[in-house]
Formats: C-alpha cells, sequence, structure tokens
C-alpha cells in the first residue's frame, strides 16, 4: 500500500512542526527550577492538564491498534472505555488524585515511598523508568516502519527526525512543552479523523446499514448474526464472541484490573494532572478526559468496523500482511488514503504522526522525572543544588530519547526481544493497583506487605503465562513454556485472567504479610497519605455542580447509558 | 506571564482552515480529486469548519486576556 502525499499535505506537516518547536521555543524561557521543567511548576489550568492526560494515552496503540480491534473484534473493543477507562478516570478523580496532588509526592513512585517504604519505591522507580524508554524506543520503531511502508522514506532517517523534533521541544519546554504539543494533538486527531469517519460511514450507507453489512462478518466466523455491533448481548460466554473472554472475566480483568492499573497508577498520565494549578484542576483533569473519552470509539473503533464490513461485501479496504491475512494495524492508513483527497489527507496524515510523537514524549517526559528525582536524586547524588537536578533533567532528556532510538533499531533487527519486554512489563503492571488499592484506604498495610505482595504478584503473573495457552498459539512468548493447563480461546482473555491471578495474589500476600509484620509508619506520618487519616478535601469555593462527585456522577450515567444503546 | 493556549490553537487551525478552504474553491469541481471522498469537496466543506474553530479559539483566547 502506498499513500501519495501533495505539496499541499507537505505544507500542512511542516506547519504542524514549527508550531509544534514554536512552543518548545517560548516556554524556554520559563524553565527556571527543576521543578518547571519536570513537574511544570503546577501551574497549568485543568482544561489543558484534561486533554493532555488524554492525549498522552493517544499514541500509536490507541489509534493505530483501537481500529485493529474494531475490525477484529467489532464494537465489543468499546468495553476499553466505557467500561475500562471511564470508569477508572472517575476513580482516580474523586479518590486518588487528593493524595497524589495533596501529598509532597513529586511522582507515582515517590508517593510509594512516602506511603511504604524506599524498596518499595525503587521496584516501581526503576521498573517503570525501564519501561518508558523501551515503550518510547517502540513507538519510534513503529512509526518510522509506517513512514516505510506509506512514502517510501527511509527507516533511519525517519527515526532521527523525529526523535530530534521531541528532544527539540521536550529539550526546551519540558513536561509543559509536551503537555502543550498534546493538546494540539488532540484537536489534530479530532478534526483529522471526524472528516474520515463522516466519509467512511456514509460509504457504508449510515448505522443501520452497518449494522446489517456486520452480519456476514460475524456468521463467517461461526459467531450469533450481531456480535459484530452489540456490545454485551454476546458476553454471556467466552465462546460466544471473539474476544473469548466472558463478561465476568472482561470486566475484572480489564475493567478493574488492567484500567484501574493504568489510569491510576501510570505516571505517565498521572503526571499530567499533577502538573494542573490546583487541587480542584487536578482532580478535575480525569473528568474533563473523560468526557471527549466517552466518544472516541466513534474516531478510532467505529472506522475498523466499517473497514470489516466493506472488506466482508467484496471491498480490498485492509491491505494483506506478508502471511497473507488481513494487517488490521493498516486499517486507519488504508481508510486515510481511500477516501482523504489532497489537502485533508495532509491534516489526517498529520494527526496519524503525531499520536507517534506525542506517545513517544509523553513516555520521554515521565521517563526524566523518575529519572531525576526517583533515581538520580534518590539513590546517586542527594542534596545537590536544584540547578543541579533542572540540568540532570535536561540530561535525562537527551539520554532517554538516545536509549529510545537505540531501542528502536533493536526492534526492528530483534522483533522478539520487544514482545518479551513488552511481556515482563505486563508481568509488573498487572498487580500495580492491588498495592495502591491497600495503600490508599488501609493504613495498616506495610513497606513489607507492598513489596512481597508486587514480587509475588509479579511471579504469579509471570507463572501462570506459562501455564496458560491460547488456541493455535505457538508455545513460548506466548505462554504454556511450563505446561498448557489453562486453554483460552484468545491472547486478549489469558491476558486477563493473568490480570485477575496477578492482582488477586499481591492482594492476599500484600494483607497477609501487613498483618503479619508491624507498621513502621505513624499515623501522623501517614496523613494526606491514607484516606482515613486524611482531612476531606473541602470542597473549594466552587458550586455542587463544579464538584468532581457530581461530575463524576454525570459522567458515569451518560457511560451507563451508552453501554445500554449499544447492548 | 501566563502562555494562553487557546492563541497558538486559533492560528494553526485558522490558518489550516483558509488553507484548505481556499485550496477547496480552487478545486471545487474537480471529479478527479473528489472522487475517494463520495464526491463531496470536503477540503471546502471541513476548512470552513476548521477555520470556525480557530477563530472561536482565537476569540476565546481575546477575551481571556481582556478579562485579567
Amino acid at each position: 500500500m502506498h499513500i501519495k502525499l501533495g505539496v499541499l499535505d507537505y505544507l500542512i506537516l511542516i506547519v504542524y512542526f514549527v508550531f509544534v518547536l514554536g512552543i518548545g521555543w517560548i516556554l524556554k524561557r520559563r524553565m527556571k527550577a527543576s521543578t518547571d521543567f519536570l513537574l511544570s511548576g503546577r501551574s497549568i489550568p485543568a482544561w489543558v492538564t484534561g486533554l493532555a492526560f488524554l492525549s498522552a494515552n493517544l499514541g500509536a496503540q490507541e489509534v493505530i491498534g483501537m481500529a485493529a480491534s474494531g475490525a477484529k473484534y467489532g464494537i465489543m473493543t468499546s468495553h476499553f472505555y466505557w467500561v475500562g477507562a471511564i470508569p477508572a478516570m472517575v476513580f482516580l478523580a474523586i479518590f486518588m488524585m487528593p493524595f497524589y496532588y495533596g501529598s509532597k509526592a513529586r511522582s507515582v513512585p515517590e508517593y510509594l515511598k512516602l506511603r511504604f517504604d524506599e524498596k518499595t519505591r525503587g521496584f516501581n522507580a526503576i521498573s517503570f523508568a525501564v519501561m518508558t524508554v523501551f515503550s518510547s524506543g517502540i513507538s519510534l520503531h513503529a512509526l518510522a516502519k509506517l513512514l516505510e511502508l506509506l512514502l517510501g522514506w527511509n527507516y533511519t532517517m525517519s527515526i532521527l527526525i523525529s526523535a530530534f523534533i521531541v528532544l527539540v521541544y521536550i529539550f526546551l519546554g519540558g513536561l509543559t512543552s509536551a503537555i502543550y504539543n498534546e493538546v494540539l494533538q488532540f484537536f489534530m486527531i479530532v478534526l483529522g479523523f471526524a472528516p474520515l469517519v463522516f466519509l467512511a460511514l456514509k460509504d457504508v450507507g449510515g448505522w443501520s446499514a452497518l449494522k446489517v453489512k456486520l452480519i456476514p462478518v460475524a456468521t463467517s466466523q461461526g459467531f450469533a448474526p450481531g456480535t459484530w455491533s452489540e456490545s454485551w448481548a454476546h458476553m454471556g460466554a467466552y465462546n460466544q464472541n471473539p474476544m473469548g473472554a466472558d463478561w465476568f472475566t472482561m470486566v475484572a480483568g480489564l475493567g478493574f484490573v488492567l484500567s484501574f492499573g493504568y489510569w491510576c497508577t501510570d505516571f505517565l498520565v498521572v503526571q499530567r494532572a499533577m502538573a494542573a494549578n490546583s487541587m480542584s484542576a487536578a482532580r478535575r483533569t480525569p473528568l474533563i478526559a473523560a468526557v471527549p473519552k466517552m466518544l472516541f470509539p466513534a474516531l478510532v473503533i467505529l472506522p475498523g468496523m466499517i473497514a470489516i464490513a466493506l472488506q466482508q461485501a467484496g471491498g480490498a479496504i485492509i491491505p494483506l500482511g506478508a502471511d497473507g491475512t488481513p494487517d488490521f494495524n493498516m486499517t486507519i492508513p488504508a481508510l486515510l488514503s481511500k477516501y482523504l483527497p489532497t489537502g485533508l489527507l495532509g491534516i489526517g496524515f498529520t494527526a496519524l504522526m503525531a499520536s507517534f510523537m506525542s506517545g513517544m514524549a509523553g513516555n520521554v517526559t515521565a521517563f526524566n522525572t523518575v529519572w531525576t528525582y526517583d533515581i538520580y536524586q534518590s539513590y546517586i547524588a542527594p542534596k545537590k543544588t536544584d540547578n543541579h537536578y533542572l540540568w540532570m533533567g535536561r540530561i535525562a532528556t537527551v539520554a532517554g530519547i538516545i536509549i529510545s532510538i537505540g531501542c528502536a533499531f533493536l526492534a526492528s533487527k530483534f522483533n522478539n526481544i520487544m514482545d518479551m519486554l513488552q511481556l515482563v512489563f505486563g508481568f509488573v503492571n498487572a498487580p500495580l493497583f492491588a498495592t495502591f488499592l491497600l495503600g490508599m484506604f488501609w493504613k495498616r498495610a506495610t513497606g513489607h506487605g507492598a513489596f512481597f505482595g508486587l514480587l509475588g504478584g509479579t511471579a504469579s503473573a509471570a507463572l501462570f503465562h506459562g501455564l496458560a495457552h491460547t488456541k493455535g498459539a505457538e508455545v513460548g512468548i506466548k505462554g504454556a513454556w511450563l505446561a498448557q493447563k489453562f486453554i483460552f480461546n484468545s491472547e486478549m482473555a489469558q491476558n486477563f485472567t493473568m490480570a485477575i491471578v496477578a492482582w488477586t495474589t499481591c492482594f492476599v500476600l500484600t494483607l497477609l504479610i501487613s498483618l503479619a509484620t508491624a507498621r513502621t509508619k505513624t499515623d501522623a506520618e501517614l496523613t494526606g497519605l491514607v484516606y482515613s487519616l486524611t482531612p476531606k478535601p473541602k470542597a473549594e469555593d466552587e458550586p455542587w455542580y463544579q464538584q468532581p462527585v457530581t461530575l463524576g456522577i454525570i459522567i458515569l450515567v451518560l457511560t451507563l447509558i451508552l453501554n445500554l444503546i449499544f447492548w | 506571564m501566563n502562555f494562553d493556549l487557546r492563541f497558538p490553537i486559533g492560528i494553526m487551525f485558522s490558518f489550516y482552515g483558509l488553507l484548505l478552504s481556499g485550496y477547496g474553491l480552487f478545486t471545487n469541481g474537480d471529479q478527479a480529486l473528489y472522487e475517494r471522498s463520495l464526491n463531496i469537496n470536503i477540503n471546502l466543506g471541513w476548512g470552513l469548519v476548521m477555520l470556525a474553530f480557530g477563530v472561536a479559539m482565537l476569540l476565546l483566547s481575546r477575551r481571556g486576556r481582556k478579562g485579567e
């Protein structure tokens, strides 16, 4: 497949990068202390942090991956939003943000240090730092591969140019620059993809025609006719839907463990809320993000559903991969080139490129903060001047980008290494939410409990992976390297179940070990870190309809309605 | 100094809007170009939407500055 960009399209692309770099340039003068560079000096209004919160997650994986899932699983993919992300974002806003923003913690690992102990922080900080640079490298690799494939650009040049642009704007303006550019990217994605969805939907004949055209997609794979257009109706048993998961596995694994784990504990997103200019702005950040998030399935999942419907009806939409089966990751690029004429194509393509780069920037800004505060200042060079840490933050930015470039080349040579790393990250992340839940809501939870609970949870995830097998998958990296004990219909179901196992193990271990070990932190030390010991955040002088709880309830009701409409 | 992000967003999308709608006007009736977009002059239509969005952002940013 090939996309041909016109002069106008290139002009649009170049103008975008001029703005991106220009924002970094303007912010340069404001970077006076390490907190300006790494934490935005807690000075950003809520609507900006809110859109950045959303956008930081709107990287390559989201845009490309959700469209691919829309084609593979149909509207069931919306569970990632309407069961997973939204409730987790509301929970973060109402219950967790007061501890992140209210405590003196500058990062999520630092919260763990204040709440538990040094070893728990160390474990989280180091695994997170490694994870972010590798994710950033994977983003970079995916972008360069796409540019090579679609436009015939040179792979190495694409990597170097994209990395250079990201480096410059973060180096100049730090987290603020990354956040501002994420907002820019948010509007690019919305304004670039909306006409694409409009045209594709018109082409397929509207929503009701799409539902009819999705029937043969489902029946040809042996499922009930409505499987691709009804999100809940086929969740009764695991073998009724392409996801291979029943409703309990989906709600518990995806909705509770994975989504809450990601949205509530991943510093990459939480960092955006922590940059807000007040407690109330910090708490409104995830809520503001939740509103567009609710509607995003229309922008990212719907195109995949339309593509598979047109494909089934005989149109060759989704290009075939090397193995002769449809390469679902190419759904969005294929639709861009099918529907958008020169001009708008430039906007759509720029939006796509911007999403890769902001995915990378999000990782780099999270990395430089955790590196500087949680690793460098804590273990390598404590008690230096703030100027020194500002300098270190900049060095960490450069180093993070260089390592990302290295990882990108590594990924292009040894695909398995990247799969392996992502697998290990999965093991580390799965139990994390149990630690935070107990830490924030149970003052008796101890440092030993948290640390060994996390280790145990991670080990149980790895062990489960060794025993679980997805039908048809190769033994090894996909699981079952010990034995084929638990058999699943899809990788997704295997993943959800692994998350449930890891979370439960971590929860039970933390609970038992905490009861068996002595508390090391007094009630006074835990004030502001644990729910029962923290004075309720005063409703600042805002009317009831602007308060987080009210907004949260409204958002949850709207999400429920969406679930019911597309049941 | 407080940097108002609405200003650069407004400038950028007004520019894109003018560029696209201008190009749309210029190429109006070009069947070869708009065949893929189902014979809709999507550059003109969507360019105007982007222009309206950009101008709205600029107005908001101006109102914000006056309020200070």
